[in-house]
């Protein structure tokens, strides 16, 4: 049986189970899919050890050694294999450290709003009638903002901080969870295992939670891993914007605004964030689509 | 139809109410914004500009004038230009646009023509190519992709400027970064529905009775895979104006999204609503004529 057929077999009965084995053997089958996870675990323990390997404190500046080239360029210092910026910051360290801000905003603001939607979703879907209309008409109106534009006034009304960051990328992005949670529960609940549930006698927040939602999990999974990489974009054009999580610490986002000053003097102050940001979001999104065809043979 | 037609505007009735809600919503996000705007200043002038702005009235009172306000376009004077923000933004909205616009047309002549050749040439290498672009660039910042190209066209080669929106050849860099960034989502959909419409019984049939195959594509395929397409054309508008934003403050452009970042540095707040507003309210109105397209041009939505 091919893995598609498995994660549909299996949907109906013990969905955690079956969306779990077939999911880690797609990923292991996928060779970019693989070297995404390898990556990302990568950048996950850089972001957790940041101290300890970062090669110098991200914050220490140094006048005589300002615009010190990356490796390989005239001029280039072996301390310094990405050079470093207009006060002479080492830029490795600092983007060791920029990953602990983005991976952080990325996962604490998915979790925020998947909590979020799925609850919505799930009352919307279950419940329907007015209810229903009233969660859709707010996604509808939530749709009608660009998210980035709401972000960035309700980041600049807050005041930059992280906790801002993450309220606001929560807070706005949780309307897709809402309509796909919502289009699988109006799926689900016509079928037949939720039909005997409710013949038994059970009552409906054990219908939803022990039988609906579990079998909504593997496309808010997969709809979850996508956002974090979209997270981690937000993140970096509000702070390139000057509006994301402060000056305290480093971000990718901050170090591209900083370099883009500089840009005709020091191409990698710009470059090699960017970079970072790239790897990071690519590794998330191979994984992501790795896991959407394993779990979630219906939506593209 | 009419049934649908009436839904529509309904619910374009409640947007409307809703985005005007969350645009009064961002002056009182802060809890105090007088206390944003003047924080070193004593209590006895910050009770005076409450005043003045008339911040000290119960907030439905502020809500009923504020929409009232808002639906004449009256959002008060900037507090930094000393003119009417609304004037501000509309002086500004035409450069937004068109950069936008160009973007978009440049980003639809490319996916449209790529997402088929993906779609009709499933797992060939230029299929392969096309989608290891399409991930690339969904993965890559839109700033840092201007940012890029600023460094190859205009510091490596010299041949582009690298900021403003005087010349011809200036507009090129950020329509070319807004165009990449919308491009790929784009690229997916035409590929997808592409995909779907092809392996449909209506197009074996064409093939069957012995079409060419560019018959089948164009005449056949094509017409159906376009309802896809448009509505993401609706609903990337919004996507496209967010990355205007974004796109106007790399190359240094004089469009509502300079205007509004920096209204945001300076806490203009008339300037923030104003902004939020009128391209909140843009969104809506091409999302409900693309609502209203595709009801006409799907003849199973219009029946229901």
């Amino acid at each position: 049986m091919t893995v598609r057929a498995l994660a549909v077999a299996h949907v109906s009965e013990s969905p955690r189970v079956a969306a779990a084995r077939p999911a880690w053997q797609w990923l292991r089958r996928s060779p970019l899919a693989f070297i995404g996870g390898v990556v990302l675990l990568l950048v996950v323990l850089a972001a957790i050890a940041a101290p300890q390997i970062a090669p110098h404190d991200p914050a220490r500046q140094s006048l005589v050694r300002r615009y010190v080239p990356p490796a390989g360029f005239t001029g280039a210092r072996a301390e310094h294999p990405f050079g470093t910026d207009q006060i002479g910051r080492d830029v490795l360290s600092r983007i060791i450290h920029g990953a602990r801000i983005s991976l952080l905003v990325g996962v604490c603001a998915v979790v925020l709003s998947s909590l979020f939607g799925v609850t919505l979703g799930l009352v919307s879907g279950f419940f329907e009638g007015r209810v229903d209309t009233v969660i859709m008409t707010v996604v509808d109106i939530m749709l009608s903002f660009p998210a980035l534009l709401l972000a960035l006034a309700f980041a600049a009304a807050l005041g930059p901080s992280l906790t801002t960051v993450i309220l606001v990328l929560g807070l706005t992005g949780w309307e897709r969870y809402a309509r796909v949670v919502r289009a699988e529960v109006l799926a689900l609940r016509e079928r037949d295992f939720v039909e005997a549930a409710r013949a038994m006698g059970a009552r409906a927040a054990r219908i939803v939670l022990r039988h609906i939602l579990p079998n909504t999990l593997s496309s808010v999974i997969v709809l979850a891993t996508l956002q974090v990489a979209q997270a981690i974009l937000a993140e970096a054009a509000l702070s390139f914007l000057g509006v994301g999580t402060g000056k305290a610490y480093p971000t990718w986002g901050q170090m591209i605004a900083q370099g883009r000053d500089v840009v005709t003097i020091a191409w990698w102050l710009p470059t090699l964030p960017g970079l970072a940001i790239l790897v990071t979001v690519l590794s998330i999104n191979l994984v992501g689509d790795q896991l959407r065809d394993a779990l979630d043979p219906h939506v593209r | 139809m009419t049934r649908v037609l009436v839904r529509r505007v309904l619910r374009l009735v409640v947007v409307v109410a809703g985005v005007s809600v969350v645009t009064f919503a961002i002056l009182h996000a802060s809890g105090d914004p007088v206390a944003l705007m003047m924080p070193e200043s004593p209590e006895a002038e910050r009770t005076e500009l409450r005043r003045t702005l008339g911040l000290d009235d119960p907030l439905v009172v502020q809500f009923a004038r504020f929409v009232a306000d808002a639906a004449r376009g009256r959002f008060g004077d900037s507090l930094y230009h000393r003119e009417p923000a609304m004037a501000l933004v509309l002086a500004r909205m035409p450069t937004t646009l068109t950069l936008a616009c160009l973007a978009m047309a440049a980003a639809l002549v490319i996916s449209v023509p790529a997402g088929i050749l993906s779609a009709i040439r499933r797992g060939s290498p230029a299929d392969h190519a096309i989608t290891t672009m399409v991930f690339l660039g969904q993965s890559m910042p839109v700033f840092w992709i201007g940012i890029m190209l600023m460094l190859l066209f205009g510091v490596a080669w010299r041949v582009l400027p690298v900021s403003g929106w005087t010349s011809w050849s200036s507009v090129v860099l950020p329509v070319v970064t807004l165009g990449a960034f919308l491009a790929p989502a784009q690229l997916r959909i035409v590929r997808s529905s592409m995909l779907e419409v092809i392996a449909l019984d209506y197009v074996r049939t064409a093939r069957a009775k012995g079409l060419s195959e560019r018959a089948v594509i164009w005449r056949h395929a094509l017409r159906n895979a376009a309802l896809p397409v448009v509505t993401v054309i609706g609903l990337q508008f919004g996507i496209g104006l967010g990355g205007a934003v974004i796109t106007e403050s790399v190359f240094a452009i004089p469009g509502v999204g300079r205007l509004i970042v920096a209204a945001i540095g300076q806490l203009d707040f008339p300037v923030v609503q104003a902004s939020v507003y009128v391209l909140a309210m843009m969104i809506v109105t091409v999302n409900f004529a693309v609502d209203l397209l595709y009801t006409w041009l799907n003849p199973v939505v219009r029946v229901r």
